[in-house]
Formats: C-alpha cells, structure tokens, sequence
C-alpha cells in the first residue's frame, strides 16, 4: 500500500482510474451507439453522448423488425444461449465433483490410468478435437439440438482439478467421523464435501458460465436452423449485410442485451464468493 | 454398555515380502463400565489398536468383542461405539445442534426424539446456550465438548477417545480432564482413552494399559503400574522423575537391574556412596541428581531439608520395601 504522500495517492487513483476507463470505454460507446438512429452513428466522429432513441431501439432489437440480415427475434436467441450456458454449467460441475470424489476417496483399479487421462485432456480444447466431435455428433444425429449444443462441452478437467484439490484439504478425521456417525459415501458427499465446497462451486460457475454463454465456434459449426443460434451468432448475422446498410444501432443494442445475463451471474455470484471467503472454517 | 474383549489382536501393514508387523497380540477383559486409558510413547500402536477397535483400520489377526459381539467385520457404524477425535471433527458447516443430530439424522430417528437426546447432551455439558453456533465460533474447549456431545447422544456402549486433550492448553486439558471424570461417573459407559501423557493416564484410568513397540507391557490399575511396574519400560515411563534404573547397585547380582523411585531414596549418615552433580530447587521438592560409579540417580528431597551441595559425596539409603528388581537382557520384573 502507499504510505501516507498525498501525491502518490493521487497518482496510484490516476493510474486505476485511467484502467477503468480505456476497458470501459468501449461498453460506454456500444451504450451510446444504442441509444441513436443509425445514421446518426454513421456520421463521423460518432456521438460520444446518449441520444433520445433508446426504448425504440431495444425494442427493435428484442422483437425483430424485418430489416435486419436475422430475422429471429432476440429474446428466442438469449433463451438458447441461456440453456445451453446454465447445461454446461450445471453438467460441468456435477460431473467434475463427481469424478475428483472418486479420484481422491477411492481405491479401484486403473485409478492412476483415469487420473493422467483427466489430465491429458486439458491439452485438447474444442478448437483441436472439433473434426472428431463433429462426426460424432453427426452420426448420433445432434445436430441442431440442446444435447448437442452441450455434451461435447460438459466435461472438465479443470474443474476436475480444482475439486481434487480442494478435496485434499479437507481433514481425513471429518471422513472418520461422518463414518462413526454411519454416513455411506454419498451421504457424506452431499452432507459434508458439497456444503464444504460451496466457494469452488461458485467460482466455477461464474467461469463455466461465462464460457458457455460466449460459445461461438461450435454453434457456429453445428448448428443450421435459425431457432438453435444463441445469441452471439445472431449479433454477427446481423452484420450479413453486405449492400444493405448495417442498423449499427440495432446491433449494439443487442450486443448490450446479450452481456445482461452474464453480469448478472458475477454479480450474484460474487455475494456467495465473499460470504464463503469470509466464512473459511478453521 | 458392555463389556470389551481384545483377543490376541494383531495388526500387519503391507502384504507379501514386505510386511511390517505393528500390533504384536494384544490381550485385554475390559469390564463393563470400566475406563481403560492405553498409554505410551509415540509410535507404540495406541491409536492403531484404538482404530481397531472403531473399525477404522483393517483387523489383521485376532478378534475383538464388544459385549458378546464379535465386531471384527462390522462398519464402525454398525459397533454401537462412539469417538471423540483428538482434531474434534466437528462439521464445519453444520450448527452445533446439527453437528450432534448428524449421526441420528443418518439412522432415521424422528425429530423429537433426536431433540430430547440432543438437549439432554446439551445439559449435561452445559453447551445449551451454544446449540445454534457453528465450529468456527466456538473456543477449543467448547468445541471438545461438543464432540463429545455428539458421541454421548449416540448412547453407545463403548466410548473412544483419541488423545482428545492434546490440542488443549494446559489449563483447558486439567479443566477437561475433570469434566470427562465427571461424565464417566455420570454416564457410567464403558471408555478407551489413548494418550502418550502418563499424568491424565495415571489420573483417568480406572486400569491402564501401558504399550511399547506394539506389545502391550502391562495392564493394571494405576496403584500396579506404579508400585510393582512389570518392566524396565513401565517403571522407566510411569512416573516424574523417572525411576532410577542401577545396572551395578551394590549388592546385586550380576544380570539384574535394581530399580527404586527417586522418592524412595534417603540421605543418610552413612549407605550408598554418591557424588552429588546438580540440584535442582523445583519449590515443594528438591532434586539430586548424582552419579554413583557408572550409574546416574536421581534423590528427591523435600524442600526443608539441608540441600547438599554440587561436588559433595553424600550417602544415601533405599526404602527396604521399595525395591524393583529386573532382569538386564528381557527387561522384565523378577
């Protein structure tokens, strides 16, 4: 921390203020873009101040209006973007609880081989494995569908990881005493080792989350119908245009929209962080 | 409450060529009602034969019964025992009320009744006014009691305890020290106490079993243990200060080990020539601590009486009676 010199405080604030600012600075354009007629945007320099138009451009945006590259209204959009996010998400971290339990509390055979598995997985994200999953997911005929939208993505070894670990921490003697008290293994999963992993649980779903809800490339891939596009693809077909004008306004707008969801989750989420960083058990 | 019977208990670690053997038969008639503390060094074997008996370590050898049960393939659940763990392991998560219904909640009893065991618990161990808090705001003390709170409202006929005070402050361990004597004449439950301190062995027990190496040395009432200990180790470990240990006392036979307390040693006119090396004033009592030929003794005194001084040869006398003779290669009593 700086010590008490007046001028290094001011200038430690500059220097923060100054961060905020240029990473902020294009939200508040995308804002203001939304709040004026397309015209106006296009007009250079662009206005730096919010216009009157706001409530009729979110509508137009929310609703659809035939002018536009996409025809699907938005809210249909952020309402598969929104599934397949919260199934990623929920699936991620049942999944990955699931497996670090076993991967630390049981002794079965091939353990080790499981374990360096898991690991190895981290060096395949979706951009290496997508030719593969796409054949497969053709062949089970998911195309165009939640299930396939989701499964490809639900497992982690990340989060797999971070369970594990944090797993080790907790005391073998709670485990003896959960025994004592005649809790089977899955009681004392969801008695004890769940309600103790309340901070990861979250953390985690701010992560997943965030990843699930900014997938592009594999919707992208796999999906045809208009009804199966989450909403960042749909912010890009409204750049199709091509002669036709782009409804600038229209975009960012949606643009806007579509990064409603995720705040909210940080938001929420970061109640429970602090409460569960602030509760830490002895 | 019920009886518990040790038959021959051995424990192995490891299996084929390198087996370690840790355990080495251990026979034991716990009455009903008893309250047995298994004392001894680090690394004896206590907590294993403790463990043993909860069923949290495998039986490798022999059987254990409690009450006419023999319990050696029986889930820890399944014993009717219950443990207090020297770490507490109370749920972290979980309120105080909670962390003592858990294992009623498992075993489906109803509501009311897990409310009257847990309160007359509560009672007992005076935590009622602690029943909504969590672990992490309770003190040391109020979290020992209430694992034992949370093995009281099991009714179990066996108590386990795994060197509960070891965690505690000196002050904190005599407090709690007394409140288990007081539990255990209330509650009158048959209990095994593991500790490495001979003092809460020597103030708990009803009888001790003294361990070394995995071999159970004695098993007596404190009074045996102290005056007719049955080995080298047992004399040597009982007891502060130590027994005094003299491979080449006068008037011994060769192969023997004359054993005798430092209490039990006079300063006389005349006896035992002895070279006085340190004294050490520790209020009510003073030590000796001298060197008679290749022997080292120590001689208490009490604080009144003349104190000798550092390099002068004085002569002391034992107590006829107290005598300890051992045998020098097997360490046993003779």
């Amino acid at each position: 921390m700086v010590d008490r010199n007046p001028w290094l405080n001011f200038l430690s604030h500059a220097v923060l203020l100054l961060g905020v600012a240029i990473v902020a600075f294009p939200l508040y354009l995308a804002l203001v873009a939304s709040t004026h007629t397309a015209q106006a945007i296009v007009q250079s320099p662009m206005p730096l101040l919010p216009g009157a138009h706001l409530w009729e451009n979110y509508q137009a945006a929310l609703f659809g209006s035939g002018k536009l590259g996409s025809n699907t209204n938005v809210v249909h959009m952020m309402w598969v973007s929104f599934v397949v996010a919260m199934v990623i998400t929920v699936g991620k971290i049942a999944i990955s609880l699931l497996s670090a339990f076993a991967i630390v509390y049981f002794r079965f055979p091939f353990k080790m081989l499981c374990f360096w598995a898991i690991f190895v997985t981290l060096m395949l994200p979706v951009e290496v494995r997508i030719l593969p999953t796409y054949k497969v997911v053709a062949d089970l005929g998911l195309l165009n569908s939640y299930a396939g939208l989701t499964l490809p993505l639900i497992a982690s070894a990340t989060a797999t990881f971070l369970f594990r670990q944090f797993f080790l921490t907790v005391p073998d003697e709670l485990v003896e005493a959960a025994r004592m008290d005649g809790a089977g293994p899955m009681r004392f999963f969801i008695d004890v080792l769940v309600p103790l992993s309340r901070t990861s649980i979250a953390a985690l779903f701010v992560i997943q989350f965030i990843y699930g809800w900014n997938q592009y490339l594999w919707p992208l891939l796999m999906t045809t119908s208009e009804d199966m596009y989450p909403v960042v693809i749909g912010i890009k077909r409204m750049l199709a245009g091509g002669e036709a004008a782009v409804d600038w306004n229209i975009v960012m707008a949606t643009a806007i929209i579509a990064m409603l969801p995720p705040t909210a989750v940080v938001i929420l989420m970061q109640k429970w962080f602090v409460k569960g960083l602030v509760d830490t058990e002895k | 409450m019920a009886s518990l019977t040790l038959s021959n208990v051995v424990k192995h670690y490891g299996s084929g060529k390198q087996i370690v053997p840790v355990i080495h038969g251990v026979n034991a008639d716990i009455q009903d009602g008893e309250f047995i503390v298994i004392v001894g060094p680090s690394g004896c074997g206590k907590s294993t034969l403790l463990r043993m008996v909860a069923g949290l370590e495998e039986i490798t050898g022999g059987t254990i019964a409690i009450g006419e049960r023999v319990v050696n393939n029986l889930e820890p659940a399944k014993r009717d025992i219950a443990m207090v763990f020297q770490n507490y392991a109370l749920y972290p998560h979980m309120s105080v009320f909670d962390n003592m219904a858990y294992g009623l909640k498992i075993a489906k009893a109803p509501k009311d009744e897990i409310k009257t065991r847990v309160d007359k618990a509560a009672k007992i161990l005076e935590l009622g006014h602690l029943l909504e808090r969590k672990p992490r705001e309770l003190s040391g003390g109020q979290r020992q009691r209430v694992a034992m709170g949370r093995a009281i409202v099991r009714q179990p006929q066996v108590f386990l305890f795994d060197e509960p005070l070891s965690n505690l402050d000196a002050k904190l361990r005599a407090q709690t020290r007394i409140e288990i004597q007081k539990l255990h004449r209330e509650l009158g439950i048959t209990s095994l106490f593991v500790t490495h301190d001979q003092v809460e062995a020597m103030t708990l027990a009803q009888r001790m079993i003294v361990m070394n190496a995995g071999v159970m040395e004695q098993f007596g009432t404190p009074e045996e243990v102290y005056h007719t200990p049955a080995s080298i180790f047992v004399a040597s470990f009982i007891g502060s200060p130590p027994m005094n240990l003299l491979r080449h006392a006068p008037n011994s036979k060769p192969g023997t080990i004359l054993g005798i307390r430092p209490e039990h040693l006079d300063i006389t006119a005349t006896g035992w020539e002895v070279r006085v090396d340190t004294v050490e004033l520790l209020g009510a009592e003073r030590l000796v601590y001298a060197t008679m030929g290749d022997d080292t003794l120590i001689v208490r005194i009490e604080e009144g009486s003349a104190s000798p001084k550092v390099g002068e040869t004085i002569h002391i006398t034992p107590r006829e009676n107290r005598l300890h003779w051992f045998h020098a290669e097997t360490g046993k009593r003779l």
